[in-house]
């Protein structure tokens, strides 16, 4: 093992102090609880939509039951790579949202510990997805379930009213739909990319609380009935059966919604964030909100539907920062108070908090939400296969060459691809897991 | 005083463009090639030398050199610029109407962001699109297709993206070197009867002989490092993902520094050897037209 900040300091030795950028990791004292709240702290946030309206609208609140404090926010639109990049610059804003990319066993590098995980997660939802060694560090701004968006008043046309139970069952349906409507049965959104790895949010359906500790222990995850296998698979026999959009190179995120708002789409694999915002769509197209309507993923086990309900984006505080008092005092009253996650739509983190209406609606169709813990022997070696592998179960690219291949335009079946990523991950699963 | 003036003199003056030279080309390319020889995520304070296992990897795994494939869409495609930029070039440099107008217009789509073009062709090439529309107008309905989504043609459609905006780079430049030869040759040829054609073939054609020769270095190294109008237009997917979208992808999608920054090595090293061996072969001799 070689010390990056060596190699960089013997950069720095020929003059280029420009260059280095030091890592991360200054200082690495506990918050200190008695220190006083007051003073300016800056958030770094991706809502580049809500910087300059809502956000500051909160901030007024909490500026004024802790006097003296001060609260900027700093909008950053690529927010994954960017402040990956801020990281080891050292320099990342007093609360910041934990980007995906950091393994968990480098949390202690950049944030500061909120707590033991025992006692928090008693009064918080999502506290073990950013927890490592016992330790928690981000907490959840509110969770989404996940399912499918639908325009509820195509299925009918098609003569469906209660969501699909099985794989077949659903695929039946689209074919209703593509015989009876005008519609496209199914949007991929292939182009966008990102609505592709929401096929991964999915393993909460057969309802196996243990899946996320197991799944890396799994060489073949892409054999017939295993969790990709169901999920992959139905997303290729929608595209070979011609129920998706014709030319998937053209979507656009932004367009599909309008789309699925007013019927010219009929479903959308998402999570429940997106529906408030298809209605607000419906409502500027014209339509009526009510015909969006979030069903359960068409997969039972012992006659009930699971869907996954998972945090979005962790709040965390940065271990560079000089005002860590504030900063927690920040976190802590947006997390619990300030009622953010109630008008996001989204599970409150807050554990004795109500679920919002939209998700209300959801259960009524029968589905249990289900938190699945995440691993903890196992912690970070799934991430450590995709990274292997390249197979990135979390993101789009091996999805949309399933994609190609389902509408004939790349070579092979859906035995020879599942058979080569079966073969992939193995490979590099045998390495990891030994 | 006046040896240490000598000595140090010219090194005063060029120490500010030395300082930028190293600091913003240099270090950084010794230490892609540090991180080269090294597995790292680009978050971690420390790095496991691995020796050359990341460049084993990118010459024995296919999905790591099949990508340099595509780039020969792109080569093609950048004959097909040079041949249309000398050609606007040579009969724009005589007088014709509109002369003015019509070099605007070929430079245009060279001053767009990479971005904005990419946006604008996603567009055209919709199903339904501005393309399909226009065939469809001109009586050749028949000939639309998925632009994109086709994968016997997508590759194809990126590469006349990329002639469309880098044709008025390959203009200026061309335009720039036809006007420096001086005028008082044309006449004399026309004096002694020489037609366009000859004009072109014995006069610009060797005038120019190092701008084009420079033109086809650039294309070369420009075809191999291909990457933001197919990252903008399909992100890689449908087979157009480029050498330089998988370095990407492998850098900030796997956080793998280390095997990335051995594929922009091995993406170095290549521009280079294939510059060299042009060099080799159309050596630099000094134009002479009289």
């Amino acid at each position: 093992m070689i010390n990056r900040r060596q190699f960089l300091g013997f950069g720095a030795a020929a003059g280029l102090a420009l260059v280095a950028g030091c890592t991360g990791g200054a200082g690495d004292d506990e918050t200190d609880s008695s220190a006083e709240i007051t003073g300016p702290i800056t958030v770094l946030t991706n809502r580049t939509d809500l910087a300059n309206s809502a956000l500051p609208a909160y901030a007024k609140t909490f500026e004024a039951k802790y006097p003296g404090t001060k609260v900027t926010f700093e909008a950053v639109t690529n927010y994954e790579g960017d402040v990956t990049t801020q990281l080891s610059s050292g320099d990342y804003g007093d609360v910041l949202l934990i980007p995906n990319t950091v393994p968990v066993e480098q949390l202690p590098s950049f944030f500061e510990p909120l707590g033991d995980l025992a006692d928090l997660k008693t009064k918080y939802r999502f506290t073990d997805e950013k927890a490592y060694d016992g330790k928690v560090y981000g907490l959840s701004l509110g969770g989404v379930a996940s399912g499918v968006v639908v325009n509820k008043r195509i299925w009918q046309q098609a003569g469906i009213t209660a969501p699909p139970k099985t794989p077949e069952e659903f695929l039946a349906g689209l074919k209703a739909v593509a015989a009876r409507t005008d519609a496209v049965p199914y949007y991929t959104n292939y182009k966008d990319g990102w609505p592709l790895s929401i096929w991964n949010s999915q393993r909460a359906i057969l309802g196996d609380p243990t899946i996320n500790e197991t799944f890396p222990t799994d060489p073949t995850p892409w054999q017939a009935g295993k969790i990709q296998y169901i999920t992959d698979g139905l997303l290729y026999d929608l595209v070979a059966a011609k129920l998706s959009e014709k030319d998937p190179l053209t979507t656009n995120w932004e367009g599909s919604k309008p789309m699925i708002a007013t019927g010219k789409v009929a479903t959308m694999l998402l999570g429940s964030w997106a529906v408030p915002q298809m209605k607000d769509a419906a409502k500027a197209a014209n339509a009526n909100p009510d015909d969006i309507a979030f069903w359960p993923f068409p997969y039972q086990v012992g006659g009930k539907f699971h869907s996954r309900i998972e945090g979005d984006y962790k709040g965390a505080v940065s271990l560079s920062s000089k005002n860590k008092a504030t900063a927690r005092a920040w976190l802590d009253w947006f997390v619990t108070e300030s009622g953010f996650a109630t008008d996001q739509q989204a599970v409150p983190t807050l554990a004795s908090s109500s679920l919002p209406e939209t998700l209300k609606a959801f259960q009524d169709t029968g589905v249990d939400l289900v938190e699945i813990p995440a691993a903890t022997a196992n912690a970070g070696k799934e991430d450590e296969i995709i990274k292997e592998s390249e197979v990135d179960l979390t993101g789009n690219i091996y999805r949309q060459k399933l994609v190609d291949i389902a509408r004939g335009a790349a070579k092979g079946d859906k035995d020879s691809y599942f058979a080569e990523l079966n073969r992939r991950w193995g490979k590099v699963q045998a390495g990891i897991m030994k | 005083m006046t040896t240490l003036r000598r000595r140090f003199g010219p090194w005063l003056y060029l120490a500010p463009a030395l300082v930028l030279l190293i600091t913003f080309t240099y270090v950084p390319v010794g230490n892609m090639v540090w991180y080269s020889f090294h597995k790292w995520d680009g978050l971690s304070t420390t790095m496991d030398p691995v020796g050359w296992d990341n460049y084993v990897r990118v010459f024995t795994d296919e999905r790591y050199w099949r990508v340099f494939l595509i780039s020969l869409y792109y080569f093609a495609a950048s004959f097909v610029q040079i041949a249309l930029a000398l050609y606007f070039a040579v009969v724009l440099s005589f007088n014709v109407r509109f002369r003015n107008l019509f070099k605007g217009i070929l430079f245009f789509p060279y001053l767009l962001n990479g971005v904005a073009v990419g946006f604008v062709f996603l567009y055209l090439f919709q199903p339904g699109g501005t393309l399909d529309t226009v065939l469809g107008a001109v009586g050749l309905g028949e000939h639309t297709r998925y632009w994109l989504g086709d994968p016997d043609i997508a590759n194809i459609s990126l590469a006349g993206t990329s002639v469309w905006r880098f044709t008025g780079l390959s203009f200026v430049l061309f335009l720039g070197a036809i006007q420096s030869i001086p005028g008082e040759i044309y006449e004399a040829a026309e004096l002694d009867g020489a037609s366009r054609w000859h004009q072109f073939r014995y006069i610009i054609a060797p005038g120019i002989r190092r701008i084009i020769s420079l033109s086809f270095i650039l294309a070369i190294s420009g075809s191999l490092s291909v990457f933001e109008i197919p990252f903008i237009m399909t992100g890689g997917a449908n087979d157009t993902r480029t050498f330089v979208i998988q370095a990407y992808e492998t850098a900030f999608q796997f956080r793998q520094f280390g095997l990335a920054s051995a594929m922009a090595v091995v993406l170095l090293a290549v521009v280079l050897i294939v510059t060299w061996i042009q060099r080799r072969l159309v050596p630099d001799e000094e134009v002479t037209l009289s």
